[in-house]
């Protein structure tokens, strides 16, 4: 919040690349020329899908992973290992269970060597700073998510870092206890009463992005690269029903759905017609609710999405990640923070099960290549039997191990949905028999 | 009650059976051929011990208990450090990782008591004409009985360490040290603790076992209850036995509610979960003991010094640190590693070769496995019929809360109790009737291990979801349909478990099983626990050698083929919850 002068960089990075094996032995790239700049006094969010490398960048940050090739510096020096002056808020709290409230808030200062009545001092102010006193003696497990997620913050505070870290550090709390630890944590910052200098915060939930930070970064994915900045200078506090704050926050939606490609590798001339693509999975049930939902009044086939999300009450990535699904398969269009049914998505609303199966299996076949290719190598086969492990080959050249079993999940779920083939887990064997 | 889910850390792992298990065993027969060797090199005519004769009366009882228990409570002290050093040591180095976690496997799989066969002479030649080196080999064999287990556990607990957790601690700068005491072991301790439980069960039959023993010309009697047994034996005198029978229960329950009762309600916080449970682990004693201010005061010191200790910050060399660079490891270090491997283990297979073929040829491993397939067909035979019996009365006991309440601790005490006290007994009818050894010795194997069924089965029994057991009885299952399609499925996780370490432990006891003696009566049963009892007792060292190596491939590939298929087909489609 304050204006600080221009030579306050905590954090700065230039081309920072990292990648990880892959199944194939070549590298799965997943941040590619990462630039940033983090200065005293601001709070920086990095909003992104899932996948998008930003937990990624926020551990190179941390000193927890190092960069492949590129130059990340904490205060000019390189970062080897965790930095001093940076604490971390994670997004399951990774509170030690064994410890007590006030054990875990000491222990980061206990491994910095600090003696044991100091410990105590800051540790207790870290407490009622954020506003657990009386809770000292609790183990985690008797405290509710928003109080552990206290504890990881005073556990973050106590050290007084510079930069204080968090990921995704509201996502696993209901709507309403994320909406007070926001508000409280915002408070603590703009009355200046936290001992840290920054803040960088990874998030997918646009709104919380635009209520707390003075800079966006957008990631696209596949690889991760900042593809936009948002300053944003709205005052605080800042009120979500703000015609600028719902400006802001259309903006971003569109800024996130404007190159609406599905997350295909980008693969080279010998690439298997796109088999490598990665498929994340969603329930077939889902699909069908939400093209009955966009069907149906008051959207009519045409949707915008933050209204869309906040119906449904989903957070942007999740929202996003279903309309690229129907997107995929040809049931609706994605473009500039809209979700519009297609032809063949109004008919699969009307249609009854049956019918909605063989459009489904239809569109499957057409326009995943991947299903195309285990459908044809059943039917060319004599035994129409064929192994997982074949597939899972072919879509480890293209992507990581996780991914691979993340595709092949929703290949079996959707084809056994279109009945297009049987998968049976034991013998991990694709056929075409079904048992009826 | 003790009912939550119970697991075998060495079967956790994949099914694989590679070249490092045969790395592995040919490394520990080696060691164990080298042992002997080098223990013959130095062999002096051991003159009669100063050791005090054991006198059968009973008022001497209690001071042999003691001893019993002192040797106990010793070797569960190196257990717990061989584990720390151990565990940590594979879990954080790769390289280690490769030799150390397959020889553990083999390890586990070799008889506790052929250990002692080597350790014996090894151990008294260290400490000529001296009871310590026979007080050493009893202590070592008890250490044998329950460290592998417990490294298993803390290794597969180590390697299974949150991530989030992980990553917490080094953005707090935690060093290595800290970490370790911190992170590591208290993530460690339920399942470390319940795994120190079973081998202090397992111990009990050992230690027992290990106090009268003679390897060729060398006579261990160390005073304690299993030495008190052995003298009973030969004086063929039952109300002795009786009156050991009756201390050594005493002592269990003793240890049981004064030392594991305490430690297992203490660690409950160490449990990893997010939400309370419903039941947490009591005991008096621990009550009593956080209750009484004095005591407690007691331990501030303690206290003190573990926080400094745990605190110290020391880190690891850094080829133990977790790799932080992106690259792939080296090769090169990779190459020179496999081969001191190699070297190693065409050595130790050399100079096993070398022993062995000196006095034994083809046909003695024709006859050795011959016995171990006696012994195997045994040990089957003798699961089922457990199986036949204690699966419907655990069933029938687990579904019944407040019976199983009361019933469990009785079947988990008994798995503690070390069976061979009550052979003689077995032995005195036998012998009274007349009846075949071959057939009648062995469901001693059995005695004290078919009670890890009878536990498990109601622990399982006892889990089954309410929900499942209502739903079952709307659809109007039953007779058969109801035990295969609901009941069976629901325990067989639990089921598999308790006849893993039931089986385990028949083979571990048929060598002291087949074999048995009433006075001068000597019975036998036909079968590899025989056999390498006979050895044992010659001090024909090629032959126990052959003998272990035997039931070492045996047990593995009963394990390996077997068990861990079940246990793992158990776990990914019959577990609940």
């Amino acid at each position: 919040m304050l204006d600080q002068p221009g030579d306050s960089t905590l954090i700065d990075f230039r081309s920072v690349c990292r990648s990880f094996p892959k199944g194939s032995g070549e590298a799965l790239t997943v941040l590619e020329k990462v630039d940033l700049t983090i200065r005293s006094g601001e709070i920086v969010g990095l909003l992104g899908r899932s996948g998008s490398g930003k937990s990624t960048l926020l551990r190179i940050i941390a000193g927890l992973i190092a960069p492949s090739s590129g130059n990340a510096t904490c205060r000019g020096e390189t970062i080897q290992g965790p930095p001093n002056g940076i604490a971390m808020v994670f997004q399951s709290f990774a509170l030690f269970p064994w410890l007590t409230v006030l054990q875990n808030v000491e222990l980061g200062l206990e491994a910095l060597g600090i003696d044991s009545a100091e410990r105590r001092t800051r540790a207790i102010a870290a407490i009622d700073l954020i506003g657990l006193d009386g809770f000292e003696s609790a183990y985690p497990k008797e405290l509710s998510g928003g109080m552990r997620q206290r504890v990881g913050f005073a556990r973050a505070l106590v050290v007084h870092p510079d930069l204080l870290l968090m990921d995704e550090p509201f996502s696993a709390l209901d709507v309403l206890t994320a909406e007070t630890l926001r508000t409280d944590l915002v408070d603590l910052w703009i009355e200046g009463r936290l001992p840290i200098k920054s803040v960088l915060m990874v998030t997918h939930n646009i709104e919380e992005a635009v209520l707390m930070c003075d800079r966006v970064l957008v990631f696209s994915s596949n690889p991760g690269r900042v593809a936009a900045e948002f300053k944003i200078d709205l005052p605080h506090p800042r009120n979500r029903l703000d015609p600028a704050f719902r400006q802001l926050v259309d903006t971003l939606y569109a800024r996130m759905t404007q190159r609406p490609e599905p997350k295909a590798q980008p693969v080279g001339p010998a690439a298997g017609g796109g088999v490598g693509m990665v498929l994340d999975h969603v329930s077939s049930n889902v699909l069908s609710g939400l093209i009955e939902t966009l069907a149906a009044a008051p959207y009519n086939g045409h949707a915008d999405l933050p209204v869309l999300a906040g119906q449904l009450q989903l957070e942007a990535d999740e929202i996003l990640h279903l309309g690229e699904a129907l997107q995929l398969l040809r049931f609706a269009q994605l473009s500039e923070g809209d979700l519009v049914l297609t032809d063949a998505g109004k008919r699969f609303a009307h249609l009854e099960t049956d019918a909605r199966k063989k459009l489904f299996a239809q569109h499957l076949v057409d326009y995943v290549p991947v299903m195309g290719l285990i459908k044809r190598v059943l039917d060319e086969r004599p035994s129409h039997v064929a192994p997982a492990a074949r597939f899972r080959n072919e879509l480890e050249d293209y992507m990581s191990e996780d991914y691979a079993d993340e595709t092949l999940k929703t290949i079996v779920s959707w084809g056994r949905y279109a009945e297009l083939f049987a998968y049976d887990e034991q013998s991990e064997t694709f056929s075409l028999e079904n048992p009826n | 009650m003790d009912f939550r889910i119970i697991r075998v850390p060495a079967l956790d792992q994949a099914l694989r059976p590679n070249i490092w298990d045969i790395v592995a065993l040919i490394l520990v027969i080696g060691a164990m051929v080298l042992i002997v060797y080098g223990g013959k090199q130095t062999t002096l005519p051991l003159s009669s011990l100063d050791v005090a004769p054991v006198s059968l009366d009973p008022s001497h009882l209690p001071l042999y208990a003691l001893r019993t228990t002192m040797r106990m409570l010793l070797a569960i002290v190196c257990s717990i450090i061989f584990t720390f050093i151990y565990a940590a040591v594979a879990a954080k180095s790769r390289r280690a990782e490769m030799v150390l976690i397959p020889l553990l496997d083999i390890l586990q799989s070799v008889p506790i008591l052929g250990f002692l066969t080597f350790t014996v002479v090894f151990f008294m030649n260290l400490f000529p004409g001296n009871v310590m080196g026979a007080e050493l080999a009893c202590v070592f064999a008890i250490f044998t009985s329950q460290a592998w287990n417990m490294t298993f556990s803390m290794y597969q607990s180590m390697r299974n360490v949150p991530k989030d957790l992980e990553e917490a601690t080094q953005s707090f700068h935690l060093s290595g040290w800290q970490r370790f005491w911190r992170l590591d072991v208290p993530f460690a301790m339920p399942g470390l603790i319940w795994n120190t439980m079973m081998s202090m069960s397992g111990g009990w039959f050992f230690v027992v076992a290990s106090e009268a023993i003679t390897v060729g010309n060398t006579t261990v009697t160390l005073p304690g209850i299993g030495s008190y047994v052995a003298l009973g034996i030969e004086k063929q005198d039952l109300k002795a036995i009786g009156y050991a029978i009756l201390t050594m229960l005493l002592v269990i329950i003793a240890y049981d509610q004064l030392l594991f009762r305490p430690i297992v309600a203490w660690a409950d916080k160490f449990r990893f979960e997010q939400t309370a449970s419903g039941n947490p682990p009591t005991s008096w004693m621990l009550d009593l003991f956080r209750r009484t201010r004095a005591l407690r005061a007691l331990t501030l010191p303690f206290a003190a010094v573990n926080r400094a200790f745990s605190n110290l910050r020391i880190n690891w060399p850094a080829s133990l640190q977790p790799t932080k660079k992106a690259g792939p490891p080296s090769r090169a270090v990779d190459a020179i590693w496999f081969l001191l491997i190699g070297v190693s283990t065409g050595y130790a297979a050399y100079r096993a070769y070398e022993y062995l073929s000196a006095s034994l040829g083809l046909s003695d491993i024709f006859a050795a496995f011959g016995y171990g397939l006696l012994t195997l067909t045994r040990v089957i035979v003798l699961i089922a019929l457990a199986t036949l019996v204690w699966v419907p009365v655990g069933v029938w006991i687990g579904l019944r809360p407040k019976l199983a309440e009361s019933i469990q601790p009785l079947a988990q005490f008994l798995a503690a109790f070390p069976a061979n006290l009550a052979f003689p007994v077995f032995v005195y009818l036998i012998v009274h009737y007349g009846l075949n050894a071959n057939v009648w010795l062995s469901p001693l194997m059995i005695l004290g291990t078919q009670w890890y069924i009878l536990f498990n089965v109601i622990a399982g029994a006892s889990a089954f979801p309410s929900d499942l057991r209502e739903a079952a009885s709307s659809l109007h299952l039953k007779g058969w349909r109801w035990w295969i399609k609901v009941v069976l499925p629901g325990i067989f996780p639990y089921y598999i478990t308790g006849a893993i370490t039931a089986s385990g432990g028949s083979w571990n006891a048929s060598i002291v099983a087949e074999v048995a003696s009433w006075g001068t009566t000597h019975l036998t049963a036909a079968g590899l626990g025989a056999y390498i009892a006979k050895a044992t007792e010659a001090g024909d060292f090629p032959r126990v050698v052959l003998g272990i190596a035997v039931m070492c491939i045996l047990v593995t590939l009963f394990n390996r083929l077997l068990w861990r298929p079940l246990y793992a087909f158990g776990e990914r489609r019959l577990r609940l919850g």
